[in-house]
């Protein structure tokens, strides 16, 4: 085992400490949602890390200036060993958050989890009615476990943000998944509409919103915190196919965070395996120092070097960062180029027409995620 | 209609929430906030006014204290904390009974 990171020259980009990692502790997941963010090609689940190697992930973390981490999966509850692993989390003091569907999750589970130090719950949301959102999530029975479970996380006082996951189908009943927050006792509510990447992107005529949709829906959101102010706090993830700028994909690339997937793969973003040539190290083998500072993926896109025209003399790169690579990639065929997304982009106009007829189809069938071997 | 509150009244009793917890970062030599999905840096300042809330003492005897402290004009200590503690009453981190 490899514990102590090798001092090596400096790499072309000065790395800043990671703030936090998201650990993907599986992919299986009792839900099939069509926009699931995990890639195409899922790990096994003999494949995945058992809890004594995301010990060693987390020490090693804990060590290179990460302070909290996000276990998510798939759905992490459906490892039996999520109790010790958040332990393991807690013992070196990473703040540590649970990002789950609720389903697999128990009042003695969840009690101990907070025992072994649990901190905050992020609890998936699909629709605010059980026809939506077993029906998006594919899974029948789902919203019913759901508000049993956040029933239970509110009588532990366990702090809890929503996140609902907002498209064409379900935009529209905004007020109600905010309204559903506040009944929860939810003091985050993360609106964050589809991103088309993973398994969303084959979904994109049953999911992209329109383009008033996703007016309203910013209206909507900017009404609601100032009228729920100290009460509920409300982050909101546009819909940027319609947008004129990029976000600011991750931060910036291997700047302030990165993915650790089932089986050990340390990535900057969920979705960097679509960009092709980039070679994911293997943790807890390679010290998570040693990568952070050194692996060639994180330093592809790190800083400004990298960046094209119109990126490299763009008064906003230092606020976006040329936005998205994977989505550079997706539909420029260069992680390099500007996302698209970006009116300077020359595909700008072909982004958002086929942002337009995908928003515009009717009766379009949802493609649901599959489960892992 | 809330509007955001600038300062808090002398007898309100400030905590953080469960779930918000102040940590000395070792690797980045300084005080954090960490509060779900959020982190911020604490400054000197921040962190001496955190460091005397606990939830029993009233805003005003914070302010008596870190006036004392830091041998500086009480109003001046009661403007700087009762902005930092109404952002984090307004970010859902902190409450006042």
């Amino acid at each position: 085992m490899n514990t102590q990171a090798q001092p090596e020259p400096a790499a072309a980009v000065q790395a800043r400490p990671p703030m936090a990692m998201l650990a993907e502790l599986t992919h299986r997941c009792p839900l099939s949602c069509p926009y699931c963010s995990n890639p195409l090609e899922l790990a096994a689940k003999a494949s995945e890390l058992g809890a004594a190697d995301w010990a060693t992930i987390f020490a090693q973390a804990a060590e290179i200036g990460v302070l909290q981490v996000h276990l998510s999966g798939g759905e992490p509850a459906s490892r039996r060993d999520l109790e010790e692993i958040v332990g393991a989390a807690h013992a070196v003091d990473l703040y540590t958050n649970l990002i789950t569907s609720g389903v697999g999750l128990t009042e003695r589970r969840l009690d101990a989890l907070v025992d072994n130090g649990l901190e905050h719950i992020q609890l998936s949301l699909q629709g605010v009615d059980a026809e939506m959102a077993d029906r998006i999530g594919g899974y029948r029975g789902g919203f019913a476990r759901k508000m049993q479970v956040a029933d239970w996380i509110a009588r532990r006082e366990i702090p809890l943000t929503l996140n609902a996951v907002m498209h064409k189908q379900n935009l529209d009943r905004l007020p109600d998944t905010i309204e559903l927050a506040v009944e929860l006792g939810a003091r985050r509510l993360e609106v964050a509409t589809v991103q088309f990447h993973g398994w969303a992107t084959r979904n994109r005529a049953a999911l992209m919103p329109t383009r008033a949709q996703a007016r309203e829906a910013s209206r909507i959101v900017a009404e609601a915190r100032e009228r729920l102010r100290g009460v509920l706090v409300i982050d909101y993830v546009t819909a940027d196919h319609h947008a004129e700028y990029p976000k600011p994909c991750m931060g910036g690339w291997g700047s302030t965070g990165f993915n650790v997937t089932p089986d050990g793969r340390v990535m900057p973003c969920h979705a960097a395996h679509t960009i092709p040539g980039l070679v994911f190290e293997q943790a807890p083998g390679t010290h998570l120092g040693d990568i952070w500072r050194h692996s060639a993926a994180f330093n592809a896109f790190r800083g400004f070097d990298w960046m094209q025209e119109p990126c490299r003399s763009c008064d906003r790169k230092t606020r976006d960062f040329g936005g998205c690579r994977c989505q550079a990639m997706a539909f420029a065929g260069d992680a390099r180029a500007t996302d698209p997304v970006c009116i300077k982009s020359p595909l700008h106009a072909r982004l958002q027409e086929a942002a337009e007829a995908d928003a515009a189809a009717e009766g379009a069938e949802l493609v649901y995620r599959t489960s892992p071997a | 209609m809330t509007a955001p509150a600038a300062t808090l009244p002398e007898t309100a009793r400030p905590r953080l929430l469960r779930g918000v917890r102040t940590k000395f970062d070792r690797v980045r030599d300084t005080w954090v906030l960490l509060a779900p999905e959020r982190t911020l840096k604490l400054d000197q300042i921040g962190h001496a006014i955190l460091s005397e809330t606990n939830g029993e003492r009233s805003f005003g005897e914070i302010v008596d204290r870190l006036a004392a402290t830091y041998n500086a004009p009480r109003d001046r200590i009661a403007e700087d904390a009762g902005r930092f503690l109404a952002s984090l009453i307004d970010r859902r981190m902190a409450e006042a009974r």
